[in-house]
């Protein structure tokens, strides 16, 4: 079973490959390339388990159904463990990966992308192995290459462009704004954008305001973007690839200061519902809402609140935009109190209009009002001291679920 | 070809303006064949418009084959076969008759909002998009109509979208400033200057990969992406950035500029440091070609190095023509600020006149085969009227059609079903 070393010990694992909103792909068992060899086109699959009806061509892969019975087959090999352990860097890469061998028109764009690995080095060995032009190097020009690559994706190719920072792509607003989200619209639907755009964000350490932004409250509102937050190294390649594989554009917000998560994740191929929110911790007493970073001060608060005795339920929305009114629905109706917990500035950020779709769908079941934990509205400082209080601690949260609970 | 090295160009080279206390080493700024025109401008004064253009010179260097001829010789060696001829000056009389239309149709109140009429400038779009393939790109900006329609978009579809109708190339939903065509590959239609050209670039890069990774060549070369813009933008960010990155990686795109000297109501020579956009290309390392936009046969024969530069793999190159609005910016602009004689000294260069005095002068066709031209063209265009006209407007089931090309984009529903899934969607009254 999938566990998160940083997490508190209360949470529960990630969401499971059984799960029938996970939809599964073709089988692959070797999770490194560079274990698996070419012959002749068909791409041999070197694993500790052994699988029937072992090597296709890496395209041609048919769907295998029966996962969960390769995952029996899998344990009952002597010397495997099933999963693989890696950071979540290399879980982007890894998901990047797999979808630009299975997809030759995928694609990456972005500074630094290529022969230096990344600034984050989640491209890193990309550009040797797929090319120069498949891993394209470019110029310091966002709002141009970001434009490039919504031509490309718009004459058939599937772009997946890198911000260095988030905040760099507030260069490339006029492209991400006119263009990305509208022109499937205004075309009627005659061309179709499936461009990824990624990058890292949030408040880091000590990096200045201009590099700890956080866009997907100055994103949210475009109409036609899709906006997805990963937090762990499992949602984290799951994503990727379910983003690469979507046809509508889609943002996809990584953290500076989740790279070196470690987590072991599934061998098999598995792909995630961009729509989706992830149940990280079942509870009764409090509905908490959460992505990326803050999933975190919010499961280290919640170690604290079962000490003092209270259940909370903690919700990784990964979904951004749009919400999943559905597992955010079911935890409400169950709890009745809501917490959300977010990176995003006060004034206009996820919060706000996660707290404004739950009052629109959820009224009748909240028995308190709702609770929203921001960033303060302050350019992120540099002294650690202001850091800290710019953004939310778990001390804070948990002060919030002792209110809410009174 | 010689005219696409800006070595090629003759000397004096052109000198920035400037005072000559800024550049102490620099010689008074004289330009040939036009000096009387250049020497009123100074730095400072800008605001003078010159009665004559400044750079009606260079379009004589690239049509060579004339230079040393007398005008009435050169009948017996017409440029154009009768075809091309006849082609170029149906295009031509297309693009005017329906802008004409446009303007009578919006004074009708039958379009709304931002029309930027191209009337004028129909030897750029006729001279470069008659050469090109179904497979080529074509990317604009708001004065878009015709770069339209000479790629191949039918006049009904485009006359609808100008209604707002359902049967519009985007359904109604894009508008005069947003004309796309999958089918014809017009790549819009943008409303902010300069945020096509990166679109446009994207879609070289396409065609060059296709080429070079997918192994998807084909025997005529590569896929070529045409972007038309104008002098305004040529000050734009986006523009430079995408020069660059299209030497960098020798795309197969050309930059056509239209040059018509008028940002709205902002002087090309108010705006713009060095007012020769052709030579910002060899800045970026690529030929920069200048050309008279008002002479069809010029624009085509430039057009016809650069396509098989770009389809050669040679990569990209700037080309200016020289060309004139005859309406305002759009058909909201007073368009008070451009003198008269400027305007009539372009009206005498009207490029459809001009083409068919080439026509009857070279015998290639006669007075009465054109006039049926233009006689069938009045035909088309009042048919994409009537076909507009009787258009149904879009239904309000069309409203979120569009938005995700995958709308499950939309998210999920508390019922746990995709809000797509949700009758109420298709029917278009359900709260997004």
């Amino acid at each position: 079973m999938a566990s998160l070393q940083m997490a508190a010990l209360l949470s529960a694992p990630s969401t499971p490959v059984t799960s029938d909103r996970v939809r599964l792909g073709p089988l692959r068992l070797s999770a490194s390339s560079s274990s698996a060899a070419r012959n002749g086109g068909a791409l041999v699959v070197r694993s500790e388990a052994k699988v029937s009806g072992g090597g296709v061509s890496a395209r041609g892969l048919s769907l295998i159904t029966h996962a969960v019975a390769e995952k029996a087959a899998a344990a009952s090999s002597a010397d495997s463990k099933p999963g693989h352990e890696l950071l979540l860097f290399e879980a982007l890469r890894e998901g990047l990966d797999e979808e630009m061998e299975r997809d030759p028109t995928v694609c990456v764009m972005g500074e630094d992308v290529g022969h230096y690995g990344g600034s984050y080095k989640v491209t890193k060995g990309l550009a040797t192995k797929y090319g120069d032009l498949r891993v394209l190097d470019t110029p310091i020009a966002e709002n141009s290459f970001t434009g490039m690559g919504i031509g490309s994706a718009m004459t058939g190719l599937r772009p997946v462009v890198e911000g260095m920072n988030m905040g760099f792509l507030l260069l490339a607003y006029n492209q991400i704004s006119n263009n990305c989200g509208m022109l499937h619209y205004t075309s009627g639907g005659q061309f179709k954008i499936p461009i990824v755009i990624r990058g890292p964000g949030g408040v880091g350490r000590q990096l200045g305001a201009e590099h700890s932004q956080r866009l997907e409250s100055y994103f949210q509102s475009i109409p036609g973007l899709q906006m997805v937050a990963c937090s762990t190294p499992y949602n984290a390649k799951g994503l990727m690839k379910a983003a690469i594989r979507s046809e509508n554009p889609v943002v996809l917000f990584e953290h500076v200061l989740l790279y070196n998560l470690k987590e072991r994740i599934p061998d098999e191929e598995y792909v995630l519902s961009l729509e989706e929110a992830e149940m990280v911790r079942p509870g009764e007493h409090v509905t908490i809402l959460t992505y990326s970073r803050m999933r975190y001060h919010v499961m280290q608060a919640a170690k604290t609140l079962v000490n003092k005795g209270y259940d909370p339920e903690v919700i990784d929305i990964r979904s951004l935009k749009p919400f999943d009114l559905y597992t955010i629905g079911n935890s409400i109706k169950k709890t009745h109190r809501v917490l959300i917990v977010e990176e995003c500035m006060r004034t206009g950020g996820i919060g706000a209009s996660l707290r404004s779709a739950i009052i629109d769908n959820f009224w009748d079941y909240l028995d308190a009002p709702i609770l929203c934990l921001s960033s303060q509205d302050v350019p992120t400082p540099y002294a650690g001291t202001l850091e800290n209080w710019t953004v939310v601690q778990p001390e804070q949260i948990v002060a919030a679920v002792e209110q809410l609970c009174k | 070809m010689a005219a696409f090295s800006a070595v090629k160009i003759p000397p004096p080279q052109f000198t920035t303006v400037r005072s000559s206390s800024q550049r102490p080493g620099s010689s008074p700024a004289h330009f040939a064949h036009s000096p009387s025109a250049f020497n009123s401008i100074s730095f400072g004064s800008a605001k003078s418009v010159r009665s004559r253009p400044l750079f009606a010179v260079s379009s004589d260097v690239v049509s060579s084959s004339d230079k040393t001829k007398p005008a009435s010789s050169s009948a017996s060696n017409p440029a154009v076969t009768r075809e091309v001829a006849l082609e170029l000056y149906e295009d031509m009389v297309l693009g005017r008759a329906f802008e004409d239309m446009c303007a009578q149709m919006y004074y009708r109140g039958k379009m709304f909002g931002f029309v930027h009429l191209y009337n004028g400038q129909e030897a750029v779009s006729t001279g470069f998009i008659k050469l090109l393939n179904q497979s080529d790109k074509v990317v604009s900006t708001y004065r878009d109509h015709v770069h339209a329609l000479s790629k191949g978009v039918p006049s009904r579809e485009v006359m609808a979208e100008l209604f707002g109708k359902a049967t519009g190339c985007c359904r109604g939903q894009g508008g005069s400033m947003h004309m796309f065509s999958a089918a014809h590959n017009v790549l819009g239609g943008f409303a902010f200057i300069g945020e096509g050209i990166p679109v446009a670039t994207g879609a070289a890069f396409s065609a060059k990969y296709h080429h070079e990774v997918l192994k998807q060549s084909k025997p005529e070369g590569l896929d070529v992406t045409l972007a038309f813009f104008g002098d305004g933008t040529c000050n734009n960010g986006q523009f430079f950035e995408c020069l660059n990155m299209a030497q960098l990686w020798k795309l197969p795109i050309i930059f056509v500029v239209e040059n018509n000297l008028w940002a709205i109501g902002m002087s090309h020579l108010r705006a713009t440091s060095d007012p020769e956009i052709w030579k910002k290309g060899p800045a970026f390392g690529m030929p920069g070609v200048h050309v008279d936009g008002m002479d069809v046969l010029k624009v085509r024969e430039v057009a016809q190095e650069a396509i098989a530069r770009a389809r050669r793999g040679e990569g990209p190159t700037l080309v200016e023509c020289e060309t004139y609005r005859f309406r305002g910016h759009s058909l909201a602009d007073p368009d008070e600020l451009r003198k008269p004689d400027e305007k009539a000294h372009y009206a005498a260069r009207d490029p459809i006149i001009a083409l068919k005095k080439y026509i009857i002068e070279h015998g290639l066709a006669s007075e009465s085969e054109l006039k049926s031209i233009d006689k069938k063209i009045d035909d088309v265009v009042e048919d994409a009227v009537e076909f507009a006209d009787s258009s149904p407007l879009p239904p309000r089931t069309q409203l979120l059609e569009n938005v995700f090309a995958d709308p499950k984009g939309f998210g999920i529903g508390p019922d746990g079903k995709y809000r797509c899934e949700d009758p109420l969607f298709t029917q278009g009254t359900a709260q997004v």
